[in-house]
């Protein structure tokens, strides 16, 4: 029984948990989520264009797409925003005069999730059966309205379920910023955690803040079947046979 | 049926390839203003291709096309698609707008029309090929011959010049091809100018003004349907014939 006390001592020490909630909740919480949040649309924005350079019928911007993505996804999360944040720190000093890492860490974060949104976007694009262009561009629209009006759309639509995924992968990997150094005010769940648990040697605390974690990314993953299902099934409208045509096939 | 003010179609020498593929090797079709012309063949004939030239989806390699006797392979092929309707097989409607919303596009992005005029003249559309009453769900929710019929009413909406058929019946059930090409025989009698890729032997024949039959990208023979139908002169098409009739 020592043993197990000691167990629930180290992880589930309610005082430790209760005294680390609340900044959990006021200043951490708020803070991931304005990283995930404004890596992730701006995150989306630039996967969108990369999705379009990788699909255009210009050799550079194929290429240069291309190279982008092969990069951003080859490096570990955790040096990009080491590298970023640090080696471009005296140039955001100078244009935003403050020492904050966060304008940084949410580039680095962006350009991370803007290589894999913008195969995301890819993949959902080039699903879209070359129909859909065929007929756009029959009624008079450009290669670029036909884009913008009827293909895109529908391929956006069809990776729904994987951008929510890249969201959650966003909302957990925000913890990283960590490694730049952050105030009081600026600390996320992962580091209010840490640091409550470098204070009191107790484990408790990061127990808490994975709860937190856990609390926003179990619910978007259902969200995300919920929807995979809805988008392969359709929404439950009721099918009628074809009153019109039949009587006409009936009659000749 | 409304009034068209349909355009005379021609189409001079027409050529093209991809690669070392000869699809067209010089094709020659006139249809006259108001008047209905057939194209029917074995598949991979070219007849798809050549519609797809006619509208400048694909640039010819040579010939010319024109429009009222007027050139326009140096017109904007988007403004020229715009005078030409295209209905495919496969329907291609917009699956993420409704019904009325896939008439009523173009209209706005194109025409510029305001949203209540453009819904207006789509819903006319719409109840001219008798869907009114399904304007506010989505295609997947239609029947084959309904989502053909949509897609008619998609083409009518810009009130083209020409309108092309490519094979419009091909994907539908048996018992929902007659209520489209009803359809299409409305807008013949009504004086509209249609280019009709078919394997329809019996529209081709009852509906049409002239009948085409190509094979291996060249027109083989062409004429009046009682004369491809009835006294084919070549060898080919008296072939064709007897296997799909």
């Amino acid at each position: 029984m020592d043993l197990l006390d000691q167990l629930a001592e180290t992880f589930l020490d309610w005082g430790e948990m209760a005294k680390v909630i609340p900044s959990l909740l006021t200043v951490g919480l708020p803070n991931t989520l304005i990283l995930a949040l404004a890596s992730g649309i701006l995150g989306s924005l630039l996967g969108l264009m990369l999705a379009l350079m990788a699909l255009s019928r210009n050799i550079v911007a194929r290429w240069a797409a291309r190279i982008y993505t092969d990069l951003f996804r080859g490096l570990p999360a955790i040096l990009v925003i080491l590298v970023i944040g640090i080696g471009l720190s005296p140039i955001a000093r100078e244009l935003t005069g403050t020492r904050n890492p966060y304008p940084l860490g949410i580039l680095a974060l962006t350009l991370i999730a803007a290589a894999y949104i913008g195969e995301i976007f890819r993949s959902g694009i080039q699903s879209v059966e070359k129909g859909q262009l065929e007929a756009s561009r029959a009624l008079g629209f450009s290669y670029g309205s036909s884009m913008r009006l009827v293909v895109v759309p529908q391929g956006i639509r069809r990776v729904l379920p994987a951008l929510v995924n890249q969201f959650i992968s966003l909302l957990k990997d925000s913890s990283l910023v960590f490694v730049l150094g952050l105030a009081a005010s600026d600390r996320e769940i992962f580091r209010i955690g840490n640091d409550a648990m470098a204070n009191t040697g107790n484990l408790s605390p990061l127990v808490a803040a994975g709860v937190v974690y856990l609390i926003m990314t179990v619910p978007l993953t259902h969200f995300v079947n919920f929807i995979d299902h809805r988008l392969r099934t359709g929404r439950p409208e009721k099918k009628e046979p074809d009153e019109l045509a039949a009587p006409i096939g009936k009659k000749a | 049926m409304t009034e068209f003010t349909s355009g005379t179609l021609t189409g001079k020498n027409i050529h093209l390839s991809f690669g070392s593929n000869h699809v067209l090797r010089g094709i020659d079709l006139h249809v006259e203003k108001g008047t209905t012309a057939s194209v029917i063949g074995p598949s991979g004939s070219g007849k798809s291709t050549l519609l797809r030239v006619m509208n400048r989806l694909i640039e010819p390699d040579d010939g010319d096309i024109l429009l009222d006797g007027r050139s326009v392979l140096k017109d904007n092929p988007d403004e020229l698609r715009q005078r030409i309707g295209m209905v495919f097989q496969q329907f291609n409607l917009f699956p993420h707008k409704t019904v009325v919303e896939n008439v009523a596009l173009a209209l706005r992005k194109l025409k510029k029309l305001g949203k209540e005029e453009a819904h207006t003249q789509a819903m006319e559309q719409l109840d001219l090929v008798g869907l009114k009453h399904k304007a506010d769900v989505r295609p997947a929710n239609l029947s084959g011959g309904q989502q053909q019929r949509v897609a008619i009413a998609r083409a009518l909406a810009m009130r083209p010049e020409v309108m092309f058929f490519d094979e419009a019946t091909s994907a539908l059930d048996p018992e929902l091809v007659k209520g489209v090409l009803a359809l299409m025989a409305d807008l013949a009698k009504g004086g509209m100018t249609m280019v009709v890729v078919t394997h329809e032997m019996g529209f081709s024949r009852n509906v049409s003004d002239s009948v085409t039959f190509m094979d291996g990208g060249l027109v083989v023979e062409s004429g009046h349907p009682d004369q491809i139908f009835t006294e084919p002169r070549t060898e080919r098409l008296k072939s064709f014939l007897s296997d799909v009739l």
